[in-house]
């Protein structure tokens, strides 16, 4: 990858947070369970309690997506700061 | 319930019965490396496995006939509080996401097998390694055990189960020839077998779910009636507790028990056996970060597969032991050959587990136990014989198990092997992190973790049982009733960190760590990264 704009070579980088966010959300969602305990608003007749969580498979499946491109990324930057001949 | 034998629907399963024996045998033929003797090459394929072939691998080994029977038993046995096993799913990937490549990285630079094995070169302790070893064998029979258990439903089912008249040999031949016929191929295929069966089995599983959520509520008149009829029934009073038998959604005192659930056994999840063994087979590193993107389609299917347990209340099924539930619910509602389908489906996903967690359990011991303790000096080939013969010895003790004793022995036992296996993850994941953790210190937050999650299960009383009625109980200083493999995991934290500043302080020697911090990062191609077969030819694409 040629665009590194991660100059920033710190263990905590803007995009290190990201996808720690990416992979703490589900958490967060999941283990608040007061917030999606009730049955209204249904969706063609299944409860909200049911189709809010079956909702969250595919909505960490995107965040895990997007952490996994990510940390791709950052990987490669590093990898081509350290040394460019290193292939 | 249907009297005597569903001869189509019987008919059905064994053709696929006999079809995945053939694969099983056949496997060994698969991508066969030169050098089969091996403990890698039995136990683990070879490691060479890709994306597509681990994705099968580890949603065949996770998620197993057991939970396709249970998890909507569950919920018609009492509705919302079965649902858990969803959001547990969630939460595993991004989990995983984090530890299992270090993992990975680290077991192929040093030829580890187990998670046993890691421990002992992190830390530099047999004893530590020894304890990691007993808790994941102990964690993984009962486990082998209820997948039997799964195959007995659907065979009660189909009417070959035999009444309660019938005499023994008769009743459980069905069963003693399944499990015959697992035995052999696991055998002599390895690992190899239940990856090529996982194929079969979970187009089978895909192929039936999808077919059930369309078909039986067009049956039923819809999801609304499904879900009305499903409420009138929870809110009927249960005789023997006095209570509601269940609810849609739980009550406001069940909250903490549901995400405590969740979240103690999506940590406790890859600290099984077999899910390592699973993903170790893998090619590389970044093959298991993939799988961590693909693997969530299992949870969706695990949610569909969860509301079948409100489909078999609406459809008026009534049977005493909520096993039955499911493959009952589909009997009724399927014309018999694809009830057929339906029970094959159950059955073969009870065989690739089986296989899986009886070799996982066979490379503990032979690695961790065997090698460690007994006969430092074996050579692979010794190894790799000793591993065939005592996954062959795990299994025959799951099946006697099954046989000799009552049902809810084996359920008991897995929950509390849950509880166990839950313990060795200070050990595992904080040692892929920080070497800061003394060993000794592990081993006594173990030890605490393990005493106090039995005790406490075995103070669990429900209707039916005194001991061991359930696996959640009040969290001493809290209050809410939670998961008691999370609050054992919490002490276990609490007294290895403790005592680490204790040990660190007196001196305590730390051992010798042979692991260094790059080994955590390697991945395939990397100098020291062991890739024993040149790139797969069946079955992955990438």
């Amino acid at each position: 990858m040629s665009d590194a704009p991660e100059a920033n070579r710190g263990l905590v980088t803007p995009v290190r947070v990201v996808i720690a966010l990416c992979l703490v959300a589900p958490f967060v969602a999941m283990l608040w369970v007061g917030s999606y305990a009730k049955t209204d608003p249904e969706l063609a007749g299944i409860p909200f309690f049911y189709w809010y969580q079956m909702l969250w498979v595919l909505i960490s499946t995107l965040l895990t997506m997007v952490a996994y491109k990510l940390w791709q990324r950052d990987q490669r930057a590093r990898a081509s700061q350290k040394g460019g001949a290193s292939e | 319930m249907n009297d005597g034998v569903n001869g189509v629907a019987l008919g059905v399963f064994i053709f696929f019965f006999l079809a995945v024996t053939v694969m099983g045998f056949l496997a060994a033929r698969w991508r066969k490396a030169e050098n089969e003797h091996s403990l890698d090459e039995w136990g683990l394929g070879g490691r060479s496995f890709g994306t597509w072939v681990t994705w099968f691998l580890l949603g065949g080994d996770l998620y197993t006939a057991y939970t396709f029977v249970a998890v909507p038993a569950a919920i018609y046995a009492a509705g919302a509080a079965g649902f858990f096993a969803v959001p547990y799913t969630i939460l595993v990937y991004p989990l995983i996401f984090t530890f299992l490549p270090r993992l990975w990285s680290v077991s192929h630079k040093h030829g580890y097998v187990t998670t046993s094995d890691f421990v002992r070169g992190r830390f530099g302790s047999k004893g530590l390694s020894l304890a990691v070893a007993l808790t994941g064998i102990l964690a993984t029979m009962p486990y082998i055990a209820l997948q039997l258990v799964g195959i007995q439903a659907v065979l009660d089912v189909m009417g070959v189960g035999g009444g309660e008249n019938t005499n023994w040999f008769i009743k459980d031949l069905p069963l003693l020839i399944a499990f015959g016929v697992l035995a052999a191929y696991t055998y002599s295929s390895g690992l190899r077998a239940p990856a090529l069966i996982a194929f079969v089995k979970d187009t089978l599983i895909y192929i039936v779910i999808a077919v059930a959520i369309i078909y039986i509520p067009i049956k039923l008149g819809g999801f609304d009636e499904i879900f009305a009829k499903a409420s009138e029934a929870y809110s009927q009073t249960n005789p023997a507790t006095g209570a509601p038998r269940g609810a849609l959604v739980p009550a406001e005192a069940g909250q903490w028990t549901y995400a405590t659930l969740a979240l103690g056994s999506a940590l406790a999840l890859f600290m099984y056996p077999h899910s390592i063994t699973a993903t170790l087979s893998s090619r590389s590193r970044e093959v298991i970060r993939r799988n961590t993107t693909i693997l969530p389609l299992y949870s969706l299917m695990l949610g569909l597969l969860a509301l079948l347990g409100f489909m078999a209340i609406a459809a008026g099924i009534k049977v005493q032991n909520g096993q039955l539930a499911i493959p009952q619910l589909f009997e009724t509602m399927f014309p018999d050959w694809f009830a057929g389908v339906a029970f094959a489906a159950i059955g073969i996903g009870a065989l690739v587990p089986a296989a899986i967690m009886s070799i996982a359990a066979a490379n503990l011991f032979t690695r961790n136990i065997y090698k460690d303790f007994i006969k430092p000096d074996a050579t692979p080939a010794q190894e790799t014989k000793v591993s065939k013969i005592v996954s062959l010895l795990v299994k025959v003790g799951a099946l006697v198990f099954v046989l000799t004793m009552d049902k809810t022995v084996a359920i008991n036992f897995q929950l509390l092997g849950g509880i166990w296996i839950l313990q060795t993850f200070p050990a595992l994941v904080g040692g892929l992190f920080t070497r800061w953790f003394h060993r000794w210190a592990l081993l006594a937050g173990w030890a605490v973790g393990m005493l106090y999650g039995t005790l406490a299960a075995y103070g669990v009383a429900s209707p039916t049982q005194k001991h061991f009625g359930g696996s959640a109980k009040e969290i001493p200083g809290i209050g809410e009733i939670g998961y008691i493999g999370l609050t054992a995991f919490v002490l276990n934290v609490v007294v290895t960190v403790v005592l680490t500043f204790v040990l660190k302080a007196a001196k305590a020697p730390e051992g010798i760590d042979e692991t260094s911090p790059e080994d955590y990062t390697a991945d395939a191609g990397d100098p020291g990264v062991k890739v024993e077969l040149p790139p797969a030819t069946a079955g992955s694409s990438h």
